[in-house]
């Protein structure tokens, strides 16, 4: 049985100038222990499928699918109070903007040690030690100093390592992971990249790992969706995607990486595409 | 021809954060001595680890901040904020693009409004004026008209980004200190920021200090490289030199996590994953 499975999700927002639909019809499923990565276009609603998933949408969201469950239970059916033990502890998420998720005003300690004990119910001892271990595991040095820091005394790939740091603290089985590393140099990239690798083989987790950077594709994923305007236009394994791209918009978004630059210029990718008749992917 | 535009001598930023009850009073020494100089119209770029003292000294070189130590020079003029302040003309010729756009742009200001402000508060253009000049500027930076009456929790991470851009822009900076600028975008509209810059530069000679955690785009854009460490500077010289011959450790550690999209590697990782 699949993790998580989705069928055929909308998301529609209503603005000034009518309904917005910045997810139309995406389907998708995450095994046990797997890795998919979602790359695509800016805008082309990977944040807001993963928000619908997690339940974190505003109210100005209408989010409809014909089938969304995790580890076979209906999750669009779920109560608020039985939707939030879920979401946190089995399904956990990285934001894409770490520095926006963190509260200002309590301590990245404080942070930490809320997650683990609403979800876990330890004492104060066990969840300082475990807030210290997580930020040790992330990479952050001095982490007993760190605890007392406010989010506004970090830079801004502290902060994010916090996020994941959070993200992580209760095991979950699966971590939807949105740009995780984009505000981290390559070393510690490499590092949470490592980390992530090794609790996804040691404990199963399931991850969808949501990025614009293809080396990172490359080097976590068994899966890849690309997505444009609200739809999936390729689903592959990771060789076959950068071996034998089908879609005429991943062929474009490969050539656009800065070491495939001709001259001084690098190319853009020009649309509008073909969208794949729906359904077809997978 | 060519004018140093940017010089920095011996900067230094400590912070020091009060004690508690139980915790003694301590300081962090973000910055320790960063010199450079920079030519108008060349792009620095600085790499480096994460908590290195990037985004502080790009706060220092944009006059939001003033350093302990050391000396700023912009466009032949000492700057010296805390004793002398800045003036409007100072203000208007460098702008800052930063890390976290989402933290800096106003939750309920619309998006046109955003990039008309400067204008606002700088230049005596009529409002019609303004309008027009934020509409050019959101189209040049990959947007669409009916983006401009949004608020900025109404877009995606990219787009806020763009919008960031523009707003930085619309004053016509002669120097632009970007922190991570492209880091949020996808590989579409990182190549048109990344050639909308590069426009920019031809066409009114822009300076650009650029931080960057991705090689592949510093390689592409960069002049100068400046690697930082640990609140210092390890490694400064041209790109060629950086990239050929890298001299201090961590600049060669760099070098060597960057992840590979070829699809050898990703054979690799494969055969090692299902052994
Ligand atoms: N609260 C909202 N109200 C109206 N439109 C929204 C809202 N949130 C997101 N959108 C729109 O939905 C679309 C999808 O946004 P989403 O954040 O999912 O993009 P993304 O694929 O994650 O892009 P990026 O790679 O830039 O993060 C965008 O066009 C965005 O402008
Ligand atoms: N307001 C502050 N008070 C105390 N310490 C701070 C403050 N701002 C930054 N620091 C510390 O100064 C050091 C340098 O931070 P800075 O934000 O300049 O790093 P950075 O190189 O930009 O890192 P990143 O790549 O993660 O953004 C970090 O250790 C950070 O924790
Ligand atoms: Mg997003
Ligand atoms: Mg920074």
């Amino acid at each position: 049985m699949a993790l998580l499975e989705i069928e055929n999700l909308v998301v529609e927002f209503g603005t000034s100038a009518g309904a917005f639909r910045a997810v139309d019809g995406i389907s998708l499923k995450v095994d046990e222990g797997e890795v998919l990565a979602i790359v695509g276009e800016s805008g082309s609603g990977k944040s807001v499928s993963m928000l619908a998933v997690m339940g974190l949408l505003p109210w100005t969201a209408k989010v409809s699918a014909d089938r969304m469950t995790f580890r076979g239970r209906d999750l669009l059916g779920l109560s608020p109070s039985d939707r939030r033990k879920i979401v946190g502890k089995d399904m956990a998420m990285i934001f894409q903007e770490p520095m926006a998720s963190l509260n200002p005003c309590f301590t990245v300690g404080f942070q930490i040690e809320e997650v683990l004990r609403v979800h876990m119910g330890f004492d104060r001892r066990e969840r300082r030690e475990r807030a210290i271990k997580l930020l040790e595991a992330v990479g952050i040095p001095e982490p007993e100093q760190r605890l007392k820091s406010f989010p506004h005394q970090m830079s801004g790939g502290q902060a994010q390592r916090v996020m994941i740091a959070i993200a992580l603290a209760c095991d979950p089985k699966l971590l939807i992971a949105d740009e995780p590393t984009t505000a981290l140099d390559v070393t510690i990239q490499k590092q949470i990249l490592d980390l992530l690798m090794r609790l996804q083989a040691e404990r199963g987790m399931a991850m969808i790992m949501i990025t614009h950077n293809m080396g990172v594709v490359a080097e976590t994923a068994d899966r890849v969706i690309v997505q444009y305007k609200g739809h999936k236009m390729e689903e592959a394994d990771v060789l076959t995607l950068f071996e034998a791209p089908k879609n005429n918009y991943t062929r474009a978004l490969l050539a656009a990486l800065p070491d495939n630059a001709v001259g001084d210029r690098l190319p853009t990718i020009s649309g509008p595409f073909e969208m794949p008749a729906s359904g077809s992917a997978r | 021809m060519s004018r140093t535009i940017l010089e920095a001598r011996g900067i230094v930023r400590d912070y020091h954060m009060r004690g508690g009850l139980f915790t003694p009073a301590r300081t962090v020494h973000a910055v320790k001595g960063v010199s450079f100089s920079l030519e108008e119209g060349k792009t620095l770029a600085i790499v480096g680890e994460s908590g290195s003292g990037k985004s502080t000294l790009a706060r220092i070189l944009t006059m939001i901040d003033a350093p302990t130590a050391g000396e700023l020079t912009i466009d032949g003029e000492k700057i010296d904020i805390l004793a002398n302040g800045l003036t409007a003309e100072q203000r208007r010729k460098v702008q800052i693009v930063f890390q976290n756009p989402y933290g800096s742009l106003n939750p309920r200001q619309k998006i046109g409004d955003v990039l008309a402000e400067p204008l606002v508060i700088n230049t005596d253009k009529p409002a019609g004026e303004r309008r027009d000049l934020a509409m050019q500027m959101l189209m040049k930076v990959g947007l669409s008209p009916e983006h401009f009456n949004r608020y900025p929790h109404m877009f995606s991470g990219g787009q806020r980004q763009r919008i960031a851009i523009a707003r930085a822009l619309m004053l016509n900076p002669k120097l632009l200190v970007l922190d991570e600028p492209v880091s949020a975008l996808d590989l579409s509209v990182q190549a048109q920021v990344l050639n909308l810059l590069a426009d920019l530069q031809d066409e009114f000679g822009l300076t650009y200090v650029f931080i960057s955690h991705d090689l592949s785009v510093v390689r592409y854009i960069a002049d100068e490289v400046m690697v930082m460490y640990l609140g210092e500077a390890v490694e400064y010289g041209t790109r060629e030199e950086v990239f050929s011959s890298p001299k201090h450790d961590y600049t060669k550690t760099l070098f060597a996590a960057t992840p590979r999209a070829d699809v050898e590697s990703i054979r690799k990782r494969l055969a090692r994953r299902a052994a």
